[in-house]
């Protein structure tokens, strides 16, 4: 079995490096803004999936990040230096945006953490002196890294890939030392956790700060890719699509921001087809994923498995009930 | 003289006009098992819920190893040594049996960031599959906790409690819910436990045969005050007891 996902690692690797050599630049775009997307929701999905958090203030994050590389090119410093400070705002506000979930859980901190988005959004808008208002911030440069530029399509692809898959081994190296399994105790049941000598509070302030680290490393990529940022782009609407992407995908599961986000990104597009109808036609799937895969697509070989043995479970029954006849 | 594990001194403890536990004084010595009996509503709860730091107490001192711990919260009081289960189950149930135990004791050791670097066992595994065996739950041990019947987990829960090999455990209704027939076996593997780890037990159970087979001294409470506390024998022969709790 792990011979066959490392297998499938691998094609699934080499499919993403050989895949957009055959691209336009649309389809470059596609790519990389779905690589951004599952930098940022391997964080949510840490948050969320792995440590149980309710958290509605995703875009926030993505929004400082790319708000911070936007401002430090702009002043003419170098993005190598914006995209770490980005990320260690991200992880002080992340810590700080923790604290309301010592204090309130479930529906009261996903209230909480949208209001910490609908604040900062705020700045994002009023404050032109720093953030260029409505207007935004424009003519956002790619960088350069050792004589090598990534202003082409293609390269900067390439950079975003690069970064996906450390952020990814970053995070699979976390989650299978011990934090992984204090995050999903904190997840399951954080009264227990406690009682074991697991801080719940460290744990529930690092799950968010880590989760801020990769949206705010996400935003960042993000601004240089598409050049151009305004407060639009970091609504509560895109919390809650990230949010969306993670549950689609499967919380908890280490692979399913890679498929939510390919549904959260990809499938709008390819639904284009329906024109008006794209945006109906994407909530009608969404409704009909989460009635009938609540914990979302990955999940599916788990609830085959767990039909199976069921099935074996009645089966083994039977025969000892005529055993018992007999 | 041997210095209790636990000592707790004139502990009170009120919710509103309503007394729960009033007054109550008794200590745990070292490698004993202490049973805590009483009808619904004599403050059993309120008493092991002060004891885990739960709840802090309007009066009196809980003392752990001679250390005030009166006011540390569950987390600190696991840090010096005190283990728990639940009177419901409170295992994980989507990790495996084995990684429920491993994250019982994983805290134990090192700093919180030198387990981000830790290897995924935590360097538990012998000691956890130890504890496997012990618990006859091998076959099982790969198994998402989840998945187990009531008493398998049950014994898991028990188990992650005896993980990080601590000084007191405080067992909440071993019994609540467990097949008859399983109740000698935890009877026995609480003893061997108690022989093995040299460890003081406090058991809050309604099962009278199981405290009065598996405790060296019990306590009855009645009414938030205590009754009597002795062994099995003096218990059984306590009239005040028979009228106020056994006889009832």
């Amino acid at each position: 079995m792990k011979k066959l996902n490392l297998l499938f690692a691998l094609v699934a690797l080499a499919a993403l490096v050989v895949v957009p050599n055959f691209l336009k630049n649309y389809g470059i775009h596609m790519f990389t803004t779905w690589l951004v997307f599952i930098i940022a929701t391997m964080g949510l999905n840490l948050t969320v999936g792995y440590a149980g958090q309710k958290s509605l203030g995703h875009a926030a994050f993505f929004g400082i990040g790319a708000y911070t590389v936007a401002i430090f090119l702009k002043a003419g410093l170098s993005f190598w230096l914006g995209l770490p400070v980005a990320a260690l705002f991200c992880f002080v506000v992340g810590l700080a945006l923790g604290f309301p979930a010592l204090r309130v859980q479930t529906i009261y901190l996903a209230f909480a953490t949208l209001g910490f988005n609908t604040a900062l959004w705020l700045v994002m808008r009023n404050e032109e002196w720093l953030t260029g208002g409505t207007f935004g911030i424009n003519n956002i440069a790619r960088p350069s890294l050792g004589g090598i530029s990534f202003d082409g399509n293609l390269a900067y692809y390439y950079l975003v890939l690069g970064f996906t898959i450390v952020l990814a081994l970053l995070l699979w190296g976390l989650l299978r030392s011990p934090w992984g399994k204090a995050f999903t105790a904190l997840r399951d049941n954080a009264i227990r956790a406690e009682s074991l000598g697991i801080d719940t509070r460290s744990y529930t302030l690092l799950s968010f700060a880590i989760g801020a680290v990769y949206a705010g490393v996400a935003g960042g990529l993000y601004a240089s890719q598409v050049q151009f940022i305004d407060p639009a782009l970091f609504t509560v609407g895109a919390s809650i699509m990230m949010y969306l992407m993670v549950v689609v995908g499967g919380p908890g599961y280490f692979l399913g921001p890679v498929l939510g986000s390919a549904v959260g990104v990809v499938l709008p597009e390819w639904l284009r087809f329906a024109q008006a109808w794209y945006l109906f036609v994407f909530g009608a799937a969404v409704v009909v994923l989460m009635i009938w895969l609540p914990d979302g697509l990955l999940s599916i070989p788990d609830r085959i498995k767990a039909r199976r043995q069921s099935r074996a479970a009645s089966a083994a029954r039977a025969a000892a009930g005529k055993g018992v006849k007999a | 003289m041997i210095q209790p594990v636990l000592k707790v001194t004139n502990m009170k403890k009120a919710y509103g006009a309503i007394q729960a536990v009033g007054g109550v004084s008794f200590e745990v010595r070292p490698g004993e098992i202490f049973g805590v009996i009483g009808p619904n509503g004599s403050g059993k709860t309120t008493l092991f819920n002060s004891m885990l730091g739960q709840i802090t107490p309007d009066e009196g001192k809980i003392e752990l190893n001679g250390q005030d711990v009166t006011t540390l919260g569950p987390l600190e009081l696991n840090r010096r040594g005190v283990g728990r289960t639940f009177q419901t189950l409170q295992v994980f149930g989507k990790m495996t049996v084995r990684d429920n135990l491993i994250v019982a004791a994983q805290e134990h050791s090192g700093s919180m960031f030198s387990r981000m670097f830790a290897p995924t066992d935590s360097g538990l595994g012998d000691k956890a599959d130890a504890l496997i065996d012990q618990f006859h739950i091998r076959h099982v041990a790969d198994k998402k906790a989840g998945e187990l019947s009531y008493g398998q987990q049950k014994l898991v829960d028990i188990a992650m409690a005896f993980m990080s090999e601590p000084d007191l455990v405080l067992l909440d209704e071993p019994c609540a819910g467990v097949n008859p027939s399983l109740v000698g076996g935890i009877s026995t593997l609480l003893k061997e436990l108690n022989q093995t780890r040299k460890g003081s037990f406090v058991v809050i159970e309604h099962n009278m045969d199981f405290v009065m087979d598996l405790c060296h001294r019990i306590m009855v409470m009645v009414e938030g005050q205590v009754l009597a506390i002795g062994t099995p024998d003096e218990i059984r022969a306590n009239k005040q007891v028979l009228d106020a709790y056994l006889g009832s």
